[in-house]
């Protein structure tokens, strides 16, 4: 479904990623995992179009997207959840919800979707008339993948899905994220927390300064080969 | 000792001036927020339009109602020439120069309608009944504005608030690049607030002109007291701007008939740079 090859990427004279390639099967759930500053929210810049590749392909179901804008990929069925969540602040959870739907093909399917959702995390229910600002860390997080199902994404990219929440909360999201996976999304996530991250995923890769260094099967992958690898470099 | 009907008669003039400067505030400030720009010329744009009802009307002799419309569509197709010819080249460049930028299109339009028009007062003459209510004369050109400015904000707060683009205005104001995730190219979100922004422009034309000559000196005499407004409500804060608009008129209005016109407006730059002091984040920031 989503390819990347050889992909090097950057900011200004930083460059972030070098030479990455990856794939992601239809149905599939796949992780990044690796330490701060590996590249890993880079990566997912690049796939939903915030920058652009310096060089390598992207493409998603054979369609070419590398360097393509945004809104753009967006509306190629990619959806994605960035780091801090990135929730409007000011608008009610329901017009957040509303925003998330704002693709023209995706406003005609706008109750159906909102009706999911809401069936998904009623949490939101609860509080579609709150200020999304004034919901927890949780229910914030609730709220930014809520808002991307609305575009009725194929891919849902999943950025740091469990930063700064509480560890009960933690648990609470990846139970909903595994229930968001047993709809028929594809996910590629990005997490810090290996261990709760792979019992989810089915292959994973490990992001290290910018290069992959690993890949392979959740199950055949330990959670001591990643976290070895990517805390203590052995 | 002032006659309180002259008091009760200032304030009823400061809340219908109050109107007219809310909407003037608004569109500046729903300019500055989404795009973070200030449009320094905008009640200069203002005095454009108010030319093109004028000679819609004075000159041509089309209905008002006619020339108000030309005014909006001006206002909006201005708006839209400000955005793409203006802001859009440097809108990653450091503030300073978008200010300048902004500033320089001040000028330009002053000197333009300087050259084309000359310096000579041009005003609409409506024929329009006398009021008084309990003694009290009330000028029907400002009560007709104040009434119009009023449902024209009620219809941005519906735009803003009901429809898609009207949210995702709201949403580029808070997190421009998340609002892209959600398939919306900002370049045109910021042509159609732009276009908004000017229309807003040219309803005030429309609004001022019954009630004021034009010149092409009138920028700055609305000018700074719209800026003031802006900053007194907290720069991007709509409902702050609207508050500020009638403090701001009542304070004019009041100081006008207790001491003199000039006098009211030095009260009310007092009573910007002492607020200034006092809240710097805009008269209803919380403080911290």
């Amino acid at each position: 479904m989503l390819e990347l090859t050889s992909v090097t990427a950057g900011y200004g004279a930083f460059t972030a990623l070098w030479d990455v390639s990856l794939r992601v099967a239809t149905s599939e759930a796949v992780a990044v995992v690796g330490p701060n500053g590996a590249g890993k929210t880079t990566l997912l810049r690049v796939i939903s179009g915030l920058i652009a590749p310096r060089a390598g392909t992207l493409t998603f179901e054979g369609a070419p997207i590398g360097g393509r804008p945004a809104y753009e990929i967006v509306g190629h069925g990619i959806a994605h959840v960035p780091e801090g969540r990135r929730i409007f602040p000011a608008l009610t959870v329901a017009d957040n919800l509303k925003m998330g739907a704002f693709l023209p093909a995706a406003r005609k399917r706008f109750a159906e979707r909102l009706a999911r959702v809401y069936a998904l995390f009623p949490v939101l229910a609860e509080r579609q008339k709150q200020r999304a600002g004034s919901l927890s860390g949780g229910e914030q997080q609730m709220l930014a993948v809520g808002r991307a199902l609305m575009s009725g994404p194929k891919l849902i990219l999943l950025d740091e899905p469990s930063m700064g929440l509480a560890p009960v909360m933690v648990l609470r999201l990846f139970d909903l994220i595994r229930r968001v996976r047993e709809e028929g999304y594809t996910i590629l996530v990005v997490e810090q927390n290996v261990r709760q991250v792979l019992k989810l995923v089915d292959r994973a890769y490990l992001l290290e300064v910018g290069r992959i260094k690993m890949e392979g099967r959740a199950d055949a992958l330990s959670e001591q080969d990643f976290v070895r690898k990517a805390y203590v470099g052995l | 000792m002032i006659d309180p009907l002259f008091l009760a008669e200032a304030a009823i003039n400061g809340l219908l001036l109050g109107g007219v400067l809310a909407l003037l505030a608004l569109g500046l400030n729903l300019i500055f927020g989404v795009i973070d720009i200030v449009w320094i010329a905008y009640v200069d744009l203002v005095m454009i339009c108010m030319y093109a009802v004028y000679f819609s009307v004075q000159v041509y002799g089309y209905p008002i109602w006619l020339g108000g419309l030309a005014s909006v569509a001006l206002g909006a197709l201005l708006g839209i020439g400000v955005h793409l010819l203006i802001i859009s080249p440097i809108l990653s460049s450091a503030p300073v120069n978008q200010l300048l930028a902004t500033g320089g299109l001040l000028f330009f339009l002053q000197s333009f309608a300087t050259f084309l028009w000359t310096t000579d007062h041009r005003s609409v003459r409506l024929s329009l009944p006398r009021l008084e209510i309990m003694d009290m004369p009330i000028s029907v050109a400002r009560l007709i504005a104040f009434v119009l400015a009023v449902l024209v904000m009620l219809g941005l707060y519906l735009f803003l608030t009901r429809t898609y683009i009207g949210t995702a205005i709201r949403a580029v104001s808070q997190d421009r690049e998340a609002m892209s995730l959600m398939g919306a190219n900002p370049q045109r979100v910021y042509l159609v607030t732009s276009a908004v922004g000017g229309a807003m422009a040219g309803v005030a034309a429309a609004l001022l002109i019954i009630q004021y000559a034009v010149h092409p000196f009138f920028g700055a005499a609305f000018g700074p007291i719209t800026f003031m407004i802006c900053v007194l409500g907290g720069l991007g804060n709509m409902v702050g701007a609207f508050v500020a608009s009638f403090v701001m008129s009542e304070v004019i209005a009041i100081s006008g008939v207790i001491w003199s016109t000039e006098m009211g407006y030095v009260i009310a730059f007092v009573v910007f740079i002492v607020m200034i002091f006092a809240r710097p984040g805009g008269i209803l920031a919380k403080r911290s």
